[in-house]
């Protein structure tokens, strides 16, 4: 085993998910002299998406039965790169992609695994690794064991350009495996559905969560979002009940924003929805529990309940605006 | 000699004869339809014992059949529908007093006659004065809460004609007879003149006689014959009603889950899950809509109302009784024929049970097609969690069972632990009053106000579960059982002589529904009626006329189901409070909206919540600046009502304890 | 279709989270033990798979504080099967010893699909899912929010980042991590979970806990406080008035 850092590449689309920068990032950071950084690339026609990454090197694995993200496929060439390459660590993203793959190469390989790990740092001869637990709730750290280790990453530990790299890393294509035998094919996306906002591209957002309590309670937010210039959006329990579409969540399974200001409303501050607003400019919660972890992300904070708040500060932007 | 000459100017022999058969003819088909219908209650519905307290039932049927208290509450349908009743009753006992006379024993002779004469027609005028203001109020006010269809319009034609008829066929007699005593007929003589007037001659007038003689006993076998299918079947089925009632209306205790001969529990999902009285009170019901009237959800502009609801089941009734009585299979009610969304909507308020004039029980019909609902789990998500919490934690709130008592924390005298020491008095705090910051604040205050009495009194700290009062009322009986039997056994290890509860739900079930081994036959009490009572005692003096003007909102399951009306007010007197009654008082409070398990629902589309409506009521009084309170849920209701509506610094709402505390500063 | 659905418990959020005296783990007296919300749904999709398709569902579930109450609300849902694992979980056990623990049940009833909640808020090392699947070498999809099954094979409806949604085809047998069932789970009347208490048997099944391929903690502790947001001060008009300000600092307002 070296000290060389594994990273899997996440890509959608045609897209490098930021998530993927970010543990590059960590990488950059872990990585000591003569470490190496790779990355692993899987795809069709996706060498270009190697172009910034702040890899040393870049396996890349192309097939056209590799267009998508396939699980079999990712966990398999990646258990193959480990046993190769024998790594200290091996990177994914605590992600619907990175996830489904981690714990079968984890349980195949026999190494050890920790997920939802928010930084590692080292100290002196250790690699520690931060994982908040409990919805937030709790932090646990501990040391990495000394051994190929798989870790899977949440984002917000580390921001996007250091992960970024001007200078396009060496390429080296690998062979493709037999792909024929694979248990999993994805048959097609379903795009969400058409909807006149994409709040990814806001400014303001206006975000509820379960402390709205009924449905009848987002006129008022739509009615704050209205006074202030903003778009409502929601966490996974109020999309879930079907309040607001889909295209609203903002979370692990939904949008990540980075709006100049969020407005969290009644949102406890679970990492899986925490980890998509962190490329927020400034957040600010309202939740009348005060210990509530979102406190611990947002600059600006009050415990008042966002029924009696809305209204008010409704009123007092409209009076801004008219001036 | 002035005497009733039976069947006067009626050929004989066959005149007699043949109104004699028509109409008994009539009268046997009229019993044997009444019959057949009346039998599907008990062929289609289920058995229930009701027979048990006879002279308290006969009291019902006195005070509802004869006496019509409920009706005359509201002035004008109550006298319309009291003068065409009696007028009847008068009828009919006339017609039987004749009938005595003519076969078996005459004593309608000289006063007696006269006399009988005299009321007979003078009931006449009072019938049209009824009959008037029916016309009236049928066609030209038309009243929302009226179902306004040809069924009633036809009853009304017929009873009317039939009196109009009497008093022509007796004005063409007079007319004819010309006797000495005719002002004993004041009207009937009065139409006479009409034709003395225009020199009809007699024998016309004879044939008008007889003619309208026997149109007049034809329309009334017609009565008879059509009577069990129109909305006058009211006549049979409201005594019988009113005979099979519950002796507490409204229930503050409700039925168990009724259970087959396999033990298993029987389900209202169709007509044969009800009870063969619940049926009767489908076939009750006349439509007046005073239920609706009274109902806060349908205020609040919601389509679901308890006459509909009933209204509903009597027409499945009709429409599948039959079948179902004959072996066939009979179709689902809840959720069909009767919308889920109607009944969840219900308060259980028992508002609509209060104003019935014919004792119909709404609630317990709603909570009986719950109970099959939440079995099918056919429940929404708010309730499904609160539920789930409920019997996780004991509570609605979801928050520990450990958080229970935390409102104590701040007391400087610490507060009694039940389950430790002995206590006189054990207070059931309740859900709301520990959970909720904003009641818990009135919480510490009533407990210092105890401590300021030299009460002794404790409290189950986390030993306490909800009491079960609008668990059972949202149908999940299973719950109710499992947090009864939690709170029984946490009761049963304390040493106490009474309970004490500020919550009025709390109240309700465990004075009236806990198992007797759970409270132990102690009296259960509201913190009202124990203030009350340390104030009459001087164990808290009130050094204060506060002086202010207040109005009382009676909490339903306080006043309405449990009758605990005076002592709040004495209490507020002794306080120096003027109390203003908003119109809607006592009896006819409006309820808040949030009980049944309401508060733990989605609201749905509502024109203006019935808290809203109630605060503006009380708003309206003049001078008054004080809503006062006596329930938890009440407080948190009203207070974001006036948060709504925008009367923030012109109403405050105030728990009791505020009140007293104020007076006993 | 023979589904078999492994579940977890994680600590109650509700209750205070208070750690042991050691610094490392939660102190396992006070831990509140709630089934993990994921399993629930997991519990959910497969009542749902049973009730359309036809087939049998198995619980599985570690004997933890509260299994009795969550095994018999499953068969009350309509749950063919349900088994108790008996090990010893002082303190809790880590998602690879789940793993192992139902490892050999699976191997043993050779189902056509496992379904299981996709995470955990308590699991620091992975979902026991891709764990399940790794050990038998099946096909894994996960976050998954609808199932179909075919001939010999499942459609299901996985969630990708950005609200994106795709249908896949896994071949049977499969593992799959739901993320919420395709209705929310239905409400269960206490009265049903008793009448189950009286006709169900729970099954129990003996084993042995292996920890290993978990990681160890050296300290558990509460978030940081140093990047804590300054809270606003006062009434309603004061801290609208606050926000106002700051709003418009930022420049949306």
């Amino acid at each position: 085993m070296n000290q060389d850092i594994l990273v899997l590449v996440e890509q959608v689309r045609g897209q490098v998910a930021d998530i993927t920068y970010t543990m590059l990032a960590q990488a950059r950071q872990l990585a000591s002299a003569g470490a190496k950084i790779v990355a692993l690339l899987i795809g069709n026609d996706a060498e270009a998406l190697s172009q910034d990454l702040a890899a040393d090197e870049v396996l890349y694995v192309d097939h056209p039965a590799l267009k998508e993200f396939n699980g079999e496929a990712y966990a398999h060439l990646l258990a193959e790169t480990i046993t190769r390459l024998a790594p200290r660590l091996v990177l994914l993203g605590d992600t619907t992609i990175g996830a489904d793959v981690a714990g079968w190469v984890s349980a195949r390989l026999e190494l050890p695994l920790v997920s939802c790990c928010r930084t590692i740092h080292a100290e002196g001869g250790d690699w520690v690794f931060v994982s908040p637990v409990c919805g937030g709730k709790l932090v646990a750290e501990g040391v990495l064991p000394a051994q190929t280790t798989v870790v899977t990453m949440q984002p917000g530990g580390f921001r996007t350009e250091q992960g970024r790299s001007a200078q396009p890393p060496h390429v080296a294509r690998l062979e493709p495996p037999a792909l024929d035998g694979l248990r999993i094919t994805l048959k097609q996306y379903t795009e969400p559905q058409g909807e006149d906002v994409d709040i990814t591209h806001q400014p303001l957002l206006v975000a509820v969560g379960r402390g709205i309590e009924r449905q009848d309670n987002l006129d008022v937010v739509q009615e704050l979002a209205d006074a202030l210039g903003g778009t409502v959006c929601a966490t996974r329990p109020v999309v879930d009940q079907n309040w607001l579409p889909t295209s609203r969540l903002v979370g692990k399974s939904g949008k990540t924003v980075k709006p100049t200001v969020y407005l969290a409303l009644g949102i406890s501050g679970a990492p899986e929805h925490c980890e998509a607003i962190t490329g927020s400019e400034m957040i600010i919660a309202v939740n009348t529990d005060p210990v509530a972890p979102i406190f611990n992300l947002a600059r600006y904070g009050t415990t008042l309940d966002l029924l009696d708040l809305a209204p008010v500060l409704a009123e007092k932007a409209r009076a801004v605006k008219v001036r | 000699m002035p005497e009733r000459i039976d069947f006067w100017g009626i050929p004989q022999p066959w005149g007699p004869i043949l109104v004699y058969s028509i109409v008994m003819l009539a009268a046997v088909v009229m019993l044997v339809r009444v019959y057949r219908q009346a039998s599907l209650w008990w062929k289609v519905g289920r058995p229930e014992k009701r027979w048990d307290r006879p002279l308290a039932r006969l009291w019902n049927v006195v005070k509802v059949s004869f006496a019509q208290l409920r009706l005359l509450r509201q002035r004008y349908p109550g006298i319309m529908h009291f003068t065409l009743a009696w007028a009847y009753f008068v009828f009919f006992a006339g017609t039987a007093l004749a009938t005595i006379n003519g076969h078996f024993f005459t004593f309608l002779v000289g006063s007696p006659y006269l006399v009988y004469k005299l009321v007979l027609d003078l009931f006449t005028l009072v019938f049209l004065v009824g009959a008037g203001m029916a016309a009236y109020r049928r066609f030209i006010k038309k009243p929302q809460r009226l179902t306004l269809n040809s069924r009633f319009t036809w009853s009304l034609i017929f009873i009317v004609g039939i009196v109009f008829n009497g008093l022509l066929v007796e004005s063409f007699r007079l007319a004819i007879q010309k006797p000495d005593w005719a002002l004993w007929s004041p009207v009937g003589w009065g139409l006479a003149q009409l034709w003395i007037g225009t020199g009809i001659p007699e024998a016309a007038l004879h044939t008008l006689h007889v003619t309208f003689y026997f149109i007049h006993f034809l329309t009334v076998s017609a009565l008879f014959v059509t009577l069990p299918a129109s909305s006058l079947l009211h006549i049979f089925t409201v005594p019988l009603n009113a005979f099979f009632a519950d002796l507490d209306v409204p229930a503050g205790r409700l039925p168990a889950l009724p259970q087959n001969k396999q033990s298993e529990p029987v389900y209202a999902s169709s007509l044969k899950g009800l009870t063969w009285k619940q049926l009767l009170d489908g076939d009750t019901c006349t439509e007046c809509g005073r239920c609706q009237d009274a109902c806060p959800t349908y205020a609040a502009g919601g389509e679901v109302s308890p006459k509909q609801l009933i209204v509903r089941m009597r027409d499945a009734l009709h429409r599948d009784g039959r079948a179902i009585a004959s072996g066939q299979a009979a179709p689902v009610l809840a959720g069909d024929g009767i919308s889920e969304s109607m009944l969840w909507s219900c308060t259980t308020c028992g508002a609509c049970d209060e104003e019935c004039p014919a004792l119909i029980d709404h609630t317990g019909l709603v909570v009986d097609f719950r109970r099959w609902l939440v079995s099918e789990g056919r429940v929404e998500t708010r309730l499904q969690d609160a539920l789930a919490a409920l019997s996780r934690y004991g509570n609605s709130f979801g928050q520990s069972e450990r958080a229970r008592a935390k409102w104590t924390q701040p007391m400087p005298v610490k507060v009694k632990d039940a389950r430790k020491e002995a206590v006189e008095y054990l207070w059931f705090v309740g859900d709301y009053a520990a959970y909720n910051p904003q009641v818990s604040d009135v919480t510490r205050l009533t407990a210092e106000l105890f401590q300021k009495a030299g009460l002794d009194f404790g409290i189950l700290y986390e030993g306490e579960r909800n009491a079960g009062n609008d668990v059972r009322r949202a149908g999940e009986e299973g719950l109710f059982e499992f947090l009864v039997e939690k709170n029984a056994a946490a009761l049963g290890k304390c040493t106490y002589q009474k309970i004490v509860t500020c919550d009025p739900h709390s109240y309700n079930t465990l004075k009236n529904e806990y198992p007797a081994e759970a409270v132990g036959g102690r009296p259960v009490l509201h913190s009202a009626e124990l203030l009350e009572q340390l104030v009459t005692t001087h164990k808290l003096e009130l050094t204060k006329k506060l002086g202010t003007r207040v109005t009382y909102h009676d909490p339903c399951y306080l006043g309405r189901y449990n009758g605990v009306y005076a002592a709040p007010r004495r209490l507020l007197a002794a306080a120096g409070c003027t109390l203003v009654e908003m119109p809607r008082h006592g009896a006819q409070a409006l309820c808040c909206g949030a009980g049944g398990g309401r508060i733990w629902m989605d609201e749905g589309p509502m024109k203006e919540r019935p808290s809203e409506n109630r605060v503006r009521e009380a708003a309206a009084l003049p001078g008054v600046e004080v809503l006062v309170v006596a329930c938890p849920k009440d407080l948190v209701m009203f207070r974001d009502a006036i948060k709504t509506t925008g009367l923030e610094g012109k109403l405050v709402v105030k728990e009791l304890a505020e009140i007293i505390k104020e007076a006993a500063t | 279709m023979k589904i078999l659905v492994p579940v977890q418990f994680v600590p109650d959020l509700v209750e205070e989270l208070v750690i042991d005296a050691s610094g490392d783990r939660l102190d396992p007296y006070s831990i509140r033990w709630k089934l993990n919300e994921c399993d629930d749904h997991a519990i959910e999709q497969a009542i749902l798979l049973k009730e359309k398709y036809g087939g049998t569902v198995s619980v599985l579930a570690p004997d933890f504080e509260g299994v009795e109450d969550a095994l018999y609300a499953a068969g009350a849902k309509g749950a063919d099967r349900l088994v108790r694992l008996c090990a010893d979980f002082e303190g809790g056990a880590n998602t690879h010893a789940l793993a192992r623990l139902f490892l050999p049940l699976i191997q043993q009833e050779k189902p056509d699909l496992v379904l299981t909640g996709v995470q955990a808020y308590s699991s620091m090392d992975g979902n026991v899912g891709s764990l399940l699947a790794g050990m038998l070498d099946w096909p894994y999809v996960g976050y998954v929010s609808g199932v179909k099954p075919g001939d010999r094979k499942v459609w299901v409806r996985k969630d990708f980042p950005g609200g994106l949604t795709a249908e896949l085809e896994a071949q049977l047998p499969a593992v799959l991590g739901i993320q919420a069932a395709e209705t929310p789970p239905r409400y269960v009347p206490i009265s049903k979970v008793r009448q189950v208490m009286k006709t169900c048997k729970i099954e129990e099944v003996n084993a042995d806990l292996d920890p290993a391929g978990g990681v160890a903690t050296r300290e558990l502790r509460p978030p940081e406080g140093a990047t804590r947001a300054t809270m606003l001060d006062g009434d309603v008009e004061a801290v609208a008035d606050q926000l106002v300000e700051i709003l418009r600092a930022q420049g949306v307002l």
